[in-house]
């Protein structure tokens, strides 16, 4: 369960974030994870929702954007994305590569901070 | 009235692991010493590689070290002291991974300096340790004869991440019907031109093609050749 010790490094950054950002409470928190970040999503809910009790991210949404593995084909001369994590060559022409350049990601993308009350059902009007 | 803002933060989750890892592979490499950060699942045979190697080593009078991180005992640092090289047990009390701060803080009084090779078993686990620099210069994943071919296709995250890798106890390979080839193709689908090591601590079969391939990394380290690609992005 390092799940566990992530979900607390982002609860800890967001904290800094919101304290130089002058305090407030956050309504939700845009993670990055990389197909081979090792990192399983339910986990990491279930951990985030353990560590920010009593923290500004209390009733924050944990927002998770997966990146699929996107690896360098020499072949092709391009940049291809892949399917799954098993198999680490081309899709179209079948060449092995080693060259990767996305799904590794392990990173806070952006914080969504709360307005005061009103504010926060107008923002909530407007989305829905 | 305070309106909703967002805020870009794009940053890594690890960047304070990250940091301080790059700071201690920077020192590692300034100092000499190769640092060889052993991954696998629990019992795949890193303790008793490792004291082979640590052995080895010292026959031939280059001094290495360990340090070796487990949940609860102390026991993998005892079983690496009787092969006579200094180790010293991080124990993570629940933690499933080793973090670079903990490293770091089991090193405070060593000579880093005077060592040529630091090993740093990891706990063992196949899918925990990834995420996690340590300020190595050589990731190893270690997958033993008996926990079955299909492994890297399991966790190619771990694989991925590697280095190198080493097939161990292959001296039980026949016993358990072990697909060599098969277990080849996986690895090399999952970290194309990886290379491995076919290994055994009971017979020896392996330890010195891997020690030579340690020094050789370790020359490249202290010549300032480049290191081959690794598996930051
Ligand atoms: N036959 C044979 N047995 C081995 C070999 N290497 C390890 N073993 C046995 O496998 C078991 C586990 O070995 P360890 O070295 O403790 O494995 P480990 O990966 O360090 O285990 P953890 O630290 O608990 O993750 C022990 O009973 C060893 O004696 C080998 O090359 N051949
Ligand atoms: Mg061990
Ligand atoms: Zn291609």
């Amino acid at each position: 369960m390092h799940e566990l010790s992530i979900a607390s490094r982002v609860v800890e950054l967001v904290v800094e974030q919101v304290c130089s950002a002058g305090g407030g409470r956050v309504a939700a928190v845009t993670l990055k994870i990389g197909a081979l970040s090792c990192v399983h999503e339910d986990a990491l809910r279930f951990s985030f929702n353990l560590v920010r009790e009593e923290t500004p991210l209390a009733n924050a949404e944990l927002r998770v954007v997966t990146v699929p593995v996107v690896i360098w084909c020499a072949a092709c001369g391009r940049e291809v994305t892949l399917p799954g994590i098993q198999k680490f060559a081309c899709p179209e022409c079948g060449t092995p590569s080693g060259d990767i350049r996305a799904g590794r990601e392990l990173d806070l993308e952006s914080v969504e901070l709360a307005g005061d009350a009103a504010a926060v059902e107008a923002a909530k009007g407007r989305i829905i | 009235m305070i309106e909703p803002r967002i805020l870009e933060v794009r940053t890594k989750i690890l960047k304070k692991n990250d940091e301080l890892a790059r700071e201690m592979r920077e020192r590692f490499v300034r100092a000499g010493v190769l640092v060889v950060n052993m991954v696998s699942s629990p019992g795949t045979g890193k303790t008793a590689f490792l004291k082979q190697a640590l052995a080895r080593l010292l026959a031939r009078g280059e001094p290495c070290a360990a340090v070796v991180g487990d949940l609860e005992t102390d026991n993998d640092a005892r079983r690496l002291a009787e092969s006579g090289a200094p180790v010293r047990q991080i124990m993570t009390h629940g933690l499933c991974h080793l973090e670079a701060d903990m490293v770091e803080k089991h090193l405070e009084g060593w000579d880093i300096a005077s060592l040529r090779y630091l090993f740093i078993e990891n706990v063992g686990n196949l899918v925990c340790p990834t995420s996690w620099d340590l300020g190595e210069s050589v990731r190893l994943a270690l997958l033993s004869v008996t926990e079955g071919e299909d492994k890297p296709l399991k966790y190619p995250g771990l694989f991925n991440t590697a280095d190198v890798a080493a097939i161990t106890k292959i001296d039980l390979a026949a016993a358990c019907e072990f697909d060599r080839a098969k277990a080849l193709v996986n690895i090399e689908a999952v970290r194309p031109g990886m290379r491995v090591f076919e290994t055994s601590a009971k017979t020896g079969a392996g330890l010195d093609a891997w020690l030579a391939y340690l020094a050789e990394r370790r020359r490249a380290l202290v010549d300032g050749t480049p290191p081959p690609p690794r598996r930051s992005v």
